[in-house]
């Protein structure tokens, strides 16, 4: 039952609501360390609201949350985790630079202290890393939708982090920035990261995935290898039966 | 020249238009930012129910501004932090309800008169006193440590409250530090150009900056530049032309506004031209059956289809 190295993400009976609406009703959710899950789901079946728990922006109402061992009132290891919110843009009501939205990624290496060296170099090899280094000076709002989410995940890689939480990071992506992003992925997996992803259809990442957790009406309604063409489910008029909802769902990591 | 600066009073004046003329656009920036640029202007009508239990108490209208509009900013910032669908009607309560309260205080107390809650409304910055002074440096003096010590974390939550959030800044803390400064600069400024246009000049130097700028740094510096300019011309002006020094302020901000939007787009066109090549001004691609319509294709079958439809 002990586990070596503690899961980097630990879920047990999560229960939330938004709004006073219960969207999470007693979620499981375990990402082993180097593990890359995927979270799918329909529209409004809670993948966002699992994931914002886990950062802690949505309160657990019952449930226990746990982030690599430590339960999550006394986690303060921040700078292991890198976090791509969902969102349609970067820029907010006064210009931003590329290099100075990045820079926040580096907030829980250098806190109140000046902006060294070091950390200017971390922020060069994320801009490298996705390709939009030439860009640095640039304002964001000047992007495309798929550069400023290259961006937003330059700002989430800069802390070299163990854990990745991205929401829907391939959402309004452009071909070429979906290809940047499965690559960085995939260096980052091999660097030893684990990633949890919310994704609404597996697409170009669907190689790199180990495990899927499809979940309906905030219960996990599948825990496992993910199921081919689950894009499908995410069709607008598709109706949402699925395969493995009738029975109890295999879990591979209990 | 010289004659205005031989006045104290005029001095003073002088000295109060360049601290609020840094404090204002240095904390403006974060609510532009956030997209809350008219949250000073709640603020200011907040404070004039701190101004009406200052004359109600007989006690320094200023300080009691300060501590209203505290109490206030800290309601509007939880009442935002908890994302409630009906804070905007939260907030109107308390904005109206601010102002109406402050003028019922003033009227029942005892220096009730026509110009009494009028030198607030509007400032009155040629009567600053000594007392004044030393309190609109010391408060500007924090305002101006916290907003631009601070700029790395407050730019953060201000730009995406959720990955600051996972970053391990105390989110909910400088929120609430920031809506403090917000207060404190809204009374510092009262003296200056008055609650009802606080907000402008919180507000006008940022958004002309960022007219003309690319990153936050520049547009926080040049937006303080900017404020300090426009306060000092703005009290000189007043001075000349014996007019009120809020207004004068304001306008002259907007004016700089006016003139840095018109230069910004040829500006942002010669900074494209220097930069990749933009490619061919008009569309150089020809759908597949659409090319020379009018000519050729009327020979060919699908060209006389086309016709005989």
């Amino acid at each position: 039952m002990n586990h070596p190295i503690p899961p980097a993400v630990r879920v047990r009976s999560a229960v939330a609501s938004r709004g006073g609406r219960p969207v999470l009703r007693g979620i499981d959710l375990t990402v082993e360390p180097g593990e890359v899950v995927a979270l799918l789901g329909a529209n409004g079946s809670g993948k966002s609201t699992t994931v914002k728990t886990v950062i802690g922006s949505v309160p657990l109402e019952q449930g226990t949350l746990e982030l690599f061992g430590v339960p999550f009132a006394k986690f303060r290891a921040w700078h292991r985790i890198g976090y791509v919110p969902q969102r349609t843009t970067a820029a907010s009501g006064v210009p931003a630079t590329v290099r100075e939205v990045v820079s926040t990624g580096r907030l829980p290496q250098h806190r109140l202290l000046p902006f060294r060296r070091r950390d200017r170099d971390a922020v060069d090899r994320a801009l490298a890393a996705v390709g939009m280094l030439d860009r640095a000076g640039d304002g964001v709002a000047d992007l495309s939708g798929g550069q400023q989410q290259r961006v937003l995940i330059a700002r989430a890689l800069v802390g070299s982090p163990d854990l990745l939480i991205m929401d829907e990071p391939m959402a309004g992506v452009d071909a070429a920035s979906q290809q940047v992003l499965a690559d960085t992925l995939r260096a980052e997996v091999a660097r030893g990261a684990s990633v949890l992803l919310v994704l609404h259809e597996l697409g170009p990442l669907e190689p790199l995935i180990d495990r899927a957790v499809v979940l309906r009406d905030g219960c996990v309604a599948h825990d496992g290898p993910p199921v081919p063409n689950t894009g499908l489910h995410a069709l607008p008029g598709h109706d949402h039966v699925h395969p493995h909802a009738d029975h109890t769902p295999p879990r591979l990591l209990a | 020249m010289t004659e205005m600066l031989s006045y104290d009073f005029m001095q003073r004046a002088l000295l109060a238009a360049v601290l609020v003329g840094i404090t204002a656009p240095a904390v403006g920036i974060y609510l532009v930012q956030r997209r809350q640029a008219l949250m000073g202007d709640g603020m200011g009508h907040v404070a004039m129910t701190g101004v009406g239990l200052g004359f109600i108490f007989q006690t320094s209208p200023v300080w009691m501004a300060v501590l209203v509009c505290v109490l206030g900013a800290v309601t509007m910032e939880l009442v935002r932090s908890r994302g409630n669908q009906r804070g905007d009607i939260a907030l109107a309560m308390l904005f109206y309800g601010g102002m109406a309260c402050g003028k019922l205080l003033v009227s029942l107390s005892a220096q009730a008169g026509a110009g009494s809650l009028e030198s607030y409304l509007w400032g009155s910055i040629l009567t600053v006193a000594p007392a004044d002074l030393a309190a609109i440096a010391a408060l500007g003096a924090v305002v101006i440590a916290v907003t631009v010590g601070l700029r790395r974390q407050l730019f953060a939550i201000c730009q995406d409250e959720d990955f600051a959030r996972v970053t391990g800044l105390p989110v909910r803390t400088l929120n609430l530090l920031l809506a403090v400064m917000a207060a404190v600069t809204v009374t510092v400024a009262m003296r200056v150009v008055g609650l009802l246009l606080v907000s402008a000049l919180m507000v006008v130097p940022v958004v002309a900056a960022q007219q003309l700028t690319r990153s936050f740094a520049a547009t926080q510096a040049a937006s303080i530049a900017l404020g300090v300019v426009v306060s000092l011309a703005g009290v000189t002006g007043s001075y000349h032309l014996d007019v009120p020094s809020g207004p004068a302020i304001v306008l002259l901000a907007i004016a700089v506004f006016a003139v840095f939007s018109a230069i910004a787009a040829p500006l942002a066109r010669r900074r494209h031209r220097a930069g990749a090549d933009p490619g061919p001004r008009e569309c150089d691609v020809q759908l597949p059956g659409r090319a020379s319509s009018n000519t050729s294709d009327a020979g060919t079958p699908e060209g006389r289809a086309g016709l005989a439809q």
